[in-house]
């Protein structure tokens, strides 16, 4: 390998260890498991995102409405919670049902209607920043809440549910993990192997890279796209159950970051090991890196409205290492 | 015939790098008459379209136009000249989402002097005066999008005219046309003709070729190979020159084969077209040859699943055989190296291992979790089975030159066995020797299977095959046994004329 191939393929780790030693030296505290766990913690919701927004990625399409899954998803399960007054395992039946039925309406908008993926997508997102908001004529969902008809809802979050966004594992320090890190971390570890180690995420794979030379290698080309539009699907209502487990309520304001920041993620995730295509290690890899970077910056006091100015310039010095280096970008 | 040529092409020489794709090609036009030219993929038709057409710049030689140096550096500057060509892909020659007013006048709405503001009177104007003169019956405000693929045809054959050229190329016009389409095409040729525009017609299709042509001129390997302007013109000559064998190669020993694999009986794959039946033997290597566009392609697709055949049954070791897809079709033990790797075959994002395993993922997965050792073996074993020059089973695709690409779309297929191999074009793109590694490697494996060619070389089917069968006009018409073949026969066969022998 040449010195260029080695910068392809390692400049982006070797770039997240100098970020982090950098950190380490200049801002206090840094190193401790403490923030460490605030860092994962930080990027659990937008990183269970960007897993799923990879899958479709991988079969050559993309994902825009994943944000607003994830926002339905919360208002779905504070719905279900406090004005329908059901338990915690319905509200993630019906987060994850409608996690599915979206990536089910998505890809067969995309496979049978042939609409483009970004329309299909940027549609979808449209339908669902409306369609959470009918159900209580725009108004955030918390217990007490007085209903568009002038009844009082009266449910509350169940303790199961909130114990999703509160309680904490202990691991060598008492009460150190979040669940959402763990879910994180199982969730990644469940797609990097499906995409890197059985035939189906192999399959995934070759759909993106060459569709027809899939098909005629026998492979159900429209089923293995509509899957990776409901694992997309799924996984965006998985990150929507932790933010409402996080926040306690139906917030009709938060997740408005989630979509760019999953997509930067995934796309970082290129860069990573010069894959130069979308892969499960890469994309929680990107999604760490943003966090290290605005944790480190936080300590050291820069301002919270400089965040976004640096994701952008990290997204845009990974999409230059992936495609102007490497040379073989594919998107 | 008329006399001096409007346009000549004199020792036109162009090479790719140190692949010489035309070396010294002479051509004439005349005024008033349709020149077919005939050739075989890479013959070099493309290559010298684009020049002419002022797409390439030309490695040597002279064009002349009415006795004056053409040398055309943009298609703009060939088009102004009075050389105009409308290029196989109809929708290169027309903007889908304009008027068809807009689409006959496009030429004038750039360069210099032209107004800045877009005048539609004018426009509709120049534009019913250039349709008046093709006598083109199209509703000039309807959207091209909306039209059939034989009125933008017509659209964009009518906007080249409106340069009033004094020579028009055709690439392959009739190519996504129906019959009847392709007749109204026919009789504004003719009246292309009356006006005196010198015409070259670029073909394969024999009806065509016999309707239009006043001329034949047959290219191979980058020269001209034969010109045929005595009436009644040669047609199998041509189509001799433009195939035929250039060296002589060792004959193979045909093989007969007792066992029967496939049975197709009735099959119709394309409107119109008369049943094809066949019968392919275990450890048999049958070629099928044909012209382009004559349903090579389809029938191989119909065979594998992809494509519903009109009629006709299949039978595929004594059990009824119809696949609704490919993945049916490959269950069924029938693989298929599909024509043009690039967009059928490799993928890209892969390499060499995981092209060659891709088909068969199931087979070496266990619960869905793939057996890497497996398939990494499989790969080593393939490579080494058909000498695959790389450095290792890890290489990317883009790293092998185009017959080892080949080498792997084969051996991707190999890695298991068929009941029937079938192979489309299997040796376009590919190198002599690579060719003889694919060929020599087909028939010493063919014991077990039915192996089924489709090529359009001629030389191809002969030094591979034990049988050749003839296809014209998606049927069968001709069968032999690869030894002591009559080629004239078999040209006739391909031309698609009357037979001269007794079949």
């Amino acid at each position: 390998m040449t010195l260029r191939d080695h910068a392809i393929r390692y400049g982006f780790i070797v770039l997240l260890f100098g970020l982090v030693a950098y950190f380490a030296i200049a801002a206090d505290g840094f190193v401790s498991p403490q923030s460490a766990v605030f860092i994962f913690q930080s990027v659990a919701i937008t990183g269970v995102l960007a897993l799923g927004v990879t899958a479709t990625l991988v079969v050559g399409g993309f994902d825009l409405s994943i944000g607003s899954v994830a926002t339905s998803a919360m208002m779905a399960a504070a719905y279900v919670m406090v004005v329908l007054e059901q338990n915690a395992v319905v509200a993630v039946v019906v987060c994850l049902l409608i996690g599915a039925i979206v990536g089910l309406i998505n890809g067969w908008l995309i496979v049978y209607m042939r609409v483009p993926d970004l329309l299909a997508t940027l549609g979808m997102m449209f339908l669902l920043v409306g369609l959470q908001r009918i159900p209580t004529e725009g108004r955030s969902i918390a217990t007490g809440m007085t209903m568009p008809d002038g009844s009082v809802a009266n449910g509350k979050f169940g303790d199961a549910f909130l114990a999703l966004g509160r309680h904490r594992f202990d691991f060598f320090i008492p009460n150190l993990i979040p669940v959402s890190v763990v879910v994180l971390l199982v969730l990644a570890v469940l797609i990097w192997f499906f995409l890197e180690y059985t035939r189906f995420g192999r399959m995934m794979y070759a759909v993106g890279s060459n569709e027809r030379a899939a098909e005629l290698a026998g492979a159900p080309v429209k089923a293995y796209k509509i899957w990776a539009y409901v694992i997309s699907g799924v996984f965006a209502s998985i990150g929507g159950i932790l933010l409402a487990a996080r926040l306690g309520r139906g917030d009709i304001a938060s997740g408005n970051n989630l979509l760019l920041d999953a997509v930067a993620a995934a796309l970082i995730g290129y860069a990573v090991l010069g894959a130069a295509k979308p892969n499960a290690f890469g994309t929680a890899v990107g999604a760490l890196f943003v966090g290290i970077l605005l944790q480190g910056l936080t300590m050291m006091n820069a301002p919270y409205y400089t965040q976004d100015f640096v994701k952008g310039v990290v997204l845009v010095v990974a999409l230059v290492f992936t495609f102007a280096l490497s040379g073989r970008g594919r998107g | 015939m008329v006399g001096n040529a409007v346009f000549r092409v004199e020792g036109l020489r162009k090479s790719f790098g140190r692949n010489e794709v035309l070396g010294g090609v002479s051509l004439d036009l005349h005024a008033g008459e349709v020149t077919v030219l005939m050739g075989a993929n890479g013959a070099g038709k493309s290559t010298l379209v684009k020049i002419v057409s002022g797409v390439y710049e030309r490695g040597g030689g002279t064009m002349t136009l009415a006795d004056q140096d053409f040398a055309p550096n943009t298609p703009a500057e060939a088009i102004r000249a009075g050389v105009v060509t409308v290029h196989q892909n109809i929708n290169d020659g027309v903007v889908a989402d304009l008027d068809v007013a807009t689409n006959l006048t496009l030429d004038r709405l750039s360069g210099r002097g032209v107004p800045t503001l877009f005048n539609p009177a004018r426009v509709r104007r120049e534009a019913k005066a250039v349709a008046d003169r093709m006598g083109l019956a199209i509703d000039l405000k309807a959207r091209v999008s909306d039209l059939s693929l034989a009125d933008r045809q017509m659209v964009a054959i009518a906007r080249a005219l409106a340069h009033q050229p004094k020579v028009l190329i055709l690439d392959e016009p009739t190519s996504s046309l129906s019959s009847a389409e392709a007749d109204r095409l026919f009789t504004l040729i003719d009246r292309l003709r009356e006006q005196g525009v010198a015409i070259l017609y670029i073909s394969h299709r024999m009806s065509d070729i016999r309707r239009l042509a006043d001329r034949i001129v047959s290219m191979r390997d980058g020269v001209i190979s034969g010109v045929f302007d005595t009436k009644p013109l040669d047609y199998e000559g041509a189509v001799n020159a433009m195939l035929g064998r250039k060296i002589h190669l060792d004959q193979i020993v045909a093989r007969n084969s007792a066992k029967a694999v496939l049975t197709v009986e009735g099959l119709r794959i394309g409107q119109g077209a008369k049943p094809i039946s066949l019968t392919l033997g275990d450890g048999e290597v049958v070629a099928i040859t044909g012209l382009v566009g004559v349903g090579k392609t389809a029938l191989a697709e119909t065979l594998f699943g992809v494509r519903k055949p009109l009629a006709g049954t299949m039978t595929m070791n004594g059990k009824s055989y119809a696949p609704r897809s490919a993945s049916e079709a490959i269950a069924a033990g029938v693989f298929l190296v599909a024509k043009d790797r690039a967009t059928s075959g490799i993928v890209g994002g892969f390499n060499i291992e995981r092209n060659v395993s891709l088909p068969f993922l199931k087979r070496m997965s266990n619960l869905g979790v793939l057996k890497r050792r497996l398939e990494r073996a499989t790969a080593r074993r393939q490579i080494e089975q058909l000498s695959i020059v790389c450095r290792s089973e890890k290489d990317e695709m883009s790293a092998l030159s185009g017959g080892n690409q080949q080498k792997v779309m084969v051996a991707r297929w190999m890695a298991q066995n068929a009941a029937l191999f079938i192979l489309d074009e299997p040796f376009q793109g590919v190198d002599i020797s690579a060719r003889r590694d694919i060929a020599a490697k087909l028939r010493a494996s063919a014991n077990g299977r039915a192996t089924l060619l489709f090529v359009t070389e001629l030389d191809e089917a002969l030094e591979t095959a034990d049988r050749i069968l003839v296809m014209s006009e998606h049927t069968i018409v001709g069968e032999h046994r690869n030894a002591e073949v009559d080629l004239d026969r078999l040209l006739a066969e391909v031309a698609g004329g009357p037979l001269h022998s007794a079949a």
